[in-house]
């Protein structure tokens, strides 16, 4: 008997006649606090990951101080990102399917977001023509991201309401970042930027 | 394996283990409680996560038959182990049939419990750890004590000597930032060239194939995205029925485990994208021991375990104790109760009386896993399958002691007058050899339990 069918049957043996499970979901699906409020919010649960945040007007300007304050001179960015928000002043290299080695060579990379969720301090990157692809906002060690102000829910079950088609219609990717990279393995002394990113920059449109 | 008492013996007189682990539980312990405090429906988040993981059990063969076609409308290939051997075989082969010798990895208990990195080095293939503390227990041979924080039984100067004589290129101080610097220069070279990966998994979508992972540092990222070939090894209780159903357990599992509002990173993948990370995927579906949990009624619910380690934090016996003195991959009261009945419970007797039935596991459970019933089950079974007469009553007396803390302090107290007269008392005998052979605690886990709680 192969082991597919073998498990299965197991797992068909040790569950005969158990009752169904009814789920209750009582739990928050949606928000009080208005847009104001939940950029607040987010702002405030990020800078408690020690990300950086800024309300910002003029992106590509936002973007440029950035860079020269980080000392960015090679910024990545996805094929899609908007003209609009591309820098002058830096070299920007689009990733049209980088290796890794020239992803490592990059010093930023400049990413949209899909959704961000207020409560959690979280950006959702959903692979979109502005996210781009998943090394892309990772490799690299600094990361801006772009957050509109349409995109921010306050609750995770309003952000997976937004993703849900996302996944079952087009099986995108989904990257949610908290915060730079981070550990607490050293007797728990929190250490920013193990792996990932360890700047992580988040430019919020008024 | 090496029984609880005799294994905790030899682990309570490790100064330094006890009084890193104290401070590392008081201080997760502590974080946990103020972020958990914070949201107004708790309590609707953990009935919602303990039914959708008891509903995925009460149907897992539908599930598993719907999660092995998404993944394979996706793209991925799908395999199904039996055991241990079929699942590290899974892996070898892929490696092979790529000509690969060295595998990136993260941390994943399930891999651990497979005895993966033995298994791919016996075909001479390396499996890389890269998260920080599991390369710090790769690099010295050791083994974890926390389900969360693997290395919680190492200080930083431990730390700081170990990298000096292995991966550091130059001097090293032991700042955790220095410290955390050498392992991210050494493993970055490893993250770019690597042909494969392999990964355990936090949960997966049997609706829509997706599979995800929570972590912290960012090598998970590395290890599922940059190399062209991922495996995925996840045990068939992994499962959730939809895609919304993470909604629940990625508000359930940060709070509960590092005491975050999220994690860093989670990701996501649903097959293989076109241009964005491996463009070859294997998930290997593991029993090993799997459905014999799911066929006991009261002890299946081990099974909705979502490796929190929050009930590691909150156990008096653990957090005395540590991890190794399970003897098991998994600690602690879910080790407890899941070991045992993965392995058997012929052959871990001894653990269903690693606890003090203090109900603080249970209490902090953010599936609702009631591990102290769930002991209780278990004990009887250990005294219906003992052999000799001596041995029931042994483990019956065991059991009439633990179940009420009145008797089990008193007798602890008698234990340590006993030992000190050279007395041993009867059935306690054997607890008793192991709770209070030098240096005897002054002070019992349940006083300091009860010291601490006041
Ligand atoms: S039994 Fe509950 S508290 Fe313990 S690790 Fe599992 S989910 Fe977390």
């Amino acid at each position: 008997m192969s082991a597919r069918s073998e498990i299965l049957q197991r797992v068909g043996d040790a569950i005969r006649g158990a009752p169904a499970e009814p789920v209750a979901r009582e739990y928050r699906r949606t928000g009080g606090l208005d847009a104001d409020a939940r950029i607040e919010l987010l702002r405030d649960r990020l800078v408690d990951y020690r990300a950086d945040v800024h309300e910002v007007d003029d992106v590509q300007a936002a973007i440029a101080s950035v860079c020269v304050a980080q000392h960015v001179s090679t910024l990545g960015v996805p094929p899609g990102l908007p003209g609009e928000w591309r820098p002058g002043g830096v070299e920007i290299v689009d990733d049209h399917g980088l290796s890794p080695r020239e992803l490592d060579a990059l010093d930023g990379v400049v990413t949209g977001c899909t959704v961000a969720i207020a409560e959690t301090g979280t950006l959702v990157l959903a692979a979109g023509p502005a996210e781009g692809r998943r090394a892309l906002s990772l490799v690299p060690d600094l990361h801006v991201c772009i957050v509109g102000r349409d995109q921010v829910v306050e609750l995770v079950p309003e952000a997976f309401d937004r993703l849900g088609e996302l996944v079952r219609e087009e099986r995108r990717p989904l990257t949610f970042v908290s915060g730079p990279s981070a550990t607490s393995d050293i007797e728990l002394s929190r250490v920013e930027g193990v792996h990932g990113p360890r700047r992580l920059v988040v430019l919020v449109q008024p | 394996m090496t029984s609880f008492p005799e294994a905790a013996r030899v682990e309570l007189a490790n100064a330094q283990l006890r009084a890193n682990l104290g401070k590392a539980t008081t201080t997760i312990r502590a974080k946990r409680a103020r972020v958990v405090d914070e949201v107004p429906d708790w309590e609707a988040l953990r009935e919602a996560g303990r039914a959708i993981k008891a509903e995925t059990l009460s149907r897992l063969d539908g599930y598993l038959v719907e999660f092995e076609e998404a993944l394979l409308a996706a793209g991925a290939h799908v395999h199904w182990a039996r055991d241990a051997a079929e699942a590290n075989a899974v892996v070898a082969d892929v490696a092979q049939a790529h000509g690969v010798t060295e595998v990136v990895k993260m941390k994943s208990l399930t891999t651990d419990e497979i005895g993966l990195n033995d298994a791919l080095a016996a075909q001479g293939i390396h499996a890389l750890e890269t998260d920080f503390a599991e390369l710090i227990l790769q690099l010295d041979g050791d083994w974890s004590s926390h389900i969360l924080v693997p290395a919680i039984h190492r200080n930083r100067t431990e730390i700081r000597d170990l990298f000096a004589r292995t991966i550091a290129t130059g001097p090293l101080t032991d700042d955790p930032a220095e410290l955390a610097e050498a392992s991210r220069s050494y493993l970055r070279e490893k993250f770019l060239d690597a042909r494969m990966g392999v990964s355990g998994a936090n949960f997966g979508v049997a609706e829509t194939g997706t599979i995800c992972i929570v972590e912290s540092e960012g090598n998970g990222r590395m290890c599922t995205t940059l190399p062209p070939v991922l495996v995925t090894v996840l045990g068939i209780e992994k499962l959730v029925p939809t895609f919304a159903d993470l909604e629940v357990f990625l508000q359930l599992l940060p709070r509960s485990s590092t005491g975050e509002r999220m994690n860093p990173y989670t990701s996501l993948w649903t097959g293989v994208t076109d241009g964005d990370g491996p463009q070859e995927l294997h998930v290997v579906l593991l029993d090993a021991g799997r459905t014999r949990v799911l066929r006991d009624e009261v002890g299946r619910q081990a099974l909705q375990c979502i490796r929190c380690s929050a009930c590691l934090n909150v156990c008096p016996v653990y957090t005395r104790t540590g991890g190794h003195a399970y003897g098991s991959v998994y600690p602690g009261p879910i080790g407890a109760i899941l070991t045992p009945q993965l392995v058997g419970v012929e052959n871990a007797k001894s653990l269903p009386y690693a606890s003090t039935l203090c109900g603080a596991c249970y209490e902090v459970c953010p599936v609702k896993i009631d591990i102290p019933t769930v002991l209780l089950h278990l004990r009887a079974e250990v005294v219906r399958r003992a052999g000799s007469p001596a041995e029931r009553l042994v483990m019956r007396a065991l059991a009439w002691i633990f179940a009420g803390r009145q008797r089990f302090a008193v007798a602890q107290r008698l234990g340590r007058v006993a030992q000190r007269s050279g007395i041993r008392i009867g059935p306690l005998r054997r607890w008793t050899k192991t709770r209070d052979l030098p240096p005897a605690p002054k002070e019992s886990f349940r006083e300091w339990w009860n010291r601490e709680r006041a």
